[in-house]
């Protein structure tokens, strides 16, 4: 009795560990199929640039705001720490480095996997329900070339540049709260600010930072949608799933690019 | 539906203000600095201790930023530290220009000082550095005082004989 159950446990937890698996050795194939089939998106590149207004247009308002807010949190917080050690025109530096490093490209893929990855993977999941990728394979379209590539490619292109956005008006955010409320210096604001801000080193791993996050979020998205029970049921869970995998997996991928791009030398 | 001319021009829009933010952040807050590439050459300097002096730190003389420290190594054979420095082209020192490592602050982050010396002749790519001075190491200064007071103290107490 008591060694059926033990079994039954660990078979349970074999089938979960394959399935896992197994899920991801199929998204790992969908990932190459979007590649192969991304042709598409390119030569009529306006699906892409239709896709972008949904998934980057759409998401300005969020970034700039919340973009806005992280700012002047940092600033009033960094400025409060900094005091103590009299230190406080090293608030530009604070301010940039954590935003251009660390905020933008993660607080951005965040709010993108919510705001845009969710809606992908509804819509595709819906329109998988609805039997329409099926019409489309009927007429001789291929699914993946004309609607999961160009969202994937629209995810992509977008991420990047929302993540810049983000990171900039944080910086400005922090210029409010810091320079034009507190009243710290403003040359040596931005001038410290400057001096320790260095392209190669912060800007461009940012950048290759939040283009990382962006394959990772969209792939998981169109993924989750393409890959639902096409039921209400089915689709609302997909929906969930992308938001919790994406957010994770932004998570984790900053912790390893973070560990390869600064190892403190 | 949106007709597909307003959605071109909100996705040129989008595109143009997240290339903006880009541009603000390569110039206002990295300050894409112009000691990159063709219009510099290269000096070299060695020093007994670099202290804590980083590759990419300022190479100043009188206070402004001239170049920048390229590169740092150990040279097995006089066991020296050999400091490479890219400096802008526009900036012409003197043969013997000596170099010193300072450190901006109390506890701020290390530079070289180039003090121009007075020679007719100019430093070329690839030259080396005569007169160079090492980074005061704390640790070293204090314990340099420690001694100097204990021998003060230690004079003062006995009968200054030998000392004197």
């Amino acid at each position: 009795m008591m060694m059926q159950r033990i079994s039954e446990l660990l078979r349970q937890l074999g089938a979960y560990f394959t399935g896992m698996i197994w899920r991801l050795g199929f998204a790992a194939r969908f990932f190459i199929l979007i590649l192969k089939h991304s042709g598409t998106s390119f030569r009529r590149f306006h699906l892409t640039v239709r896709e972008m207004y949904f998934t980057g247009v759409q998401s300005l308002i969020i970034i700039v705001v919340s973009g806005l807010f992280v700012g002047m949190v940092l600033g009033l917080q960094g400025y409060d720490t900094l005091v103590r050690y009299g230190s406080s025109e090293a608030l530009g530096v604070l301010v940039a480095l954590s935003l251009v490093r660390e905020l933008g490209p993660v607080v951005a893929g965040l709010l993108f996997a919510s705001r845009a990855g969710s809606a992908i993977t509804a819509e595709i999941g819906l329109m998988k329900a609805t039997e329409q990728l099926d019409a489309m394979e009927m007429m001789a379209v291929d699914p993946i070339a004309r609607v999961v590539a160009p969202r994937f490619w629209a995810g992509v292109i977008s991420m990047p540049l929302l993540a810049a956005l983000f990171s900039a008006m944080g910086i400005f955010g922090g210029y409010l709260v810091g320079v034009r409320m507190i009243g710290v210096d403003e040359g040596s604001f931005w001038s410290q600010m400057q001096s320790a801000v260095d392209f190669d080193e912060d800007i461009l791993n940012g950048v290759i930072k939040s283009f990382v996050f962006g394959i990772a979020i969209t792939w998981i998205a169109v993924f989750e949608g393409y890959d639902a029970p096409p039921t209400a049921e089915g689709v609302s869970g997909a929906t969930t799933r992308t938001v919790v995998t994406s957010s994770l997996s932004v998570l984790a991928l900053d912790f390893v690019l973070t560990a390869l791009m600064f190892r403190g030398n | 539906m949106m007709s597909r001319k307003t959605l071109d021009l909100w996705v040129g829009v989008f595109v143009a203000i997240g290339f903006g933010a880009l541009l603000f952040l390569a110039l206002k807050v990295a300050n894409l600095s112009p000691f990159a590439g063709a219009n510099s050459y290269q000096i070299n300097a060695k020093f007994d201790n670099i202290g804590g002096l980083k590759v990419r730190a300022p190479v100043k003389s009188a206070g402004v930023v001239v170049g920048r420290v390229s590169g740092i190594h150990f040279d097995n054979q006089t066991f020296e530290a050999v400091v490479a420095m890219s400096i802008e082209s526009r900036f012409e020192f003197p043969k013997d220009t000596s170099a010193k490592i300072l450190t901006s602050g109390l506890l701020g982050e290390q530079f070289i000082g180039l003090a121009a010396g007075g020679d007719s002749v100019n430093l070329k790519n690839g030259d080396a550095l005569k007169i160079t001075q090492s980074a005061v190491i704390l640790e070293n200064l204090i314990s340099q005082f420690l001694y100097s007071k204990a021998a003060d103290g230690g004079g003062d107490k006995k009968s200054d004989g030998k000392k004197q």
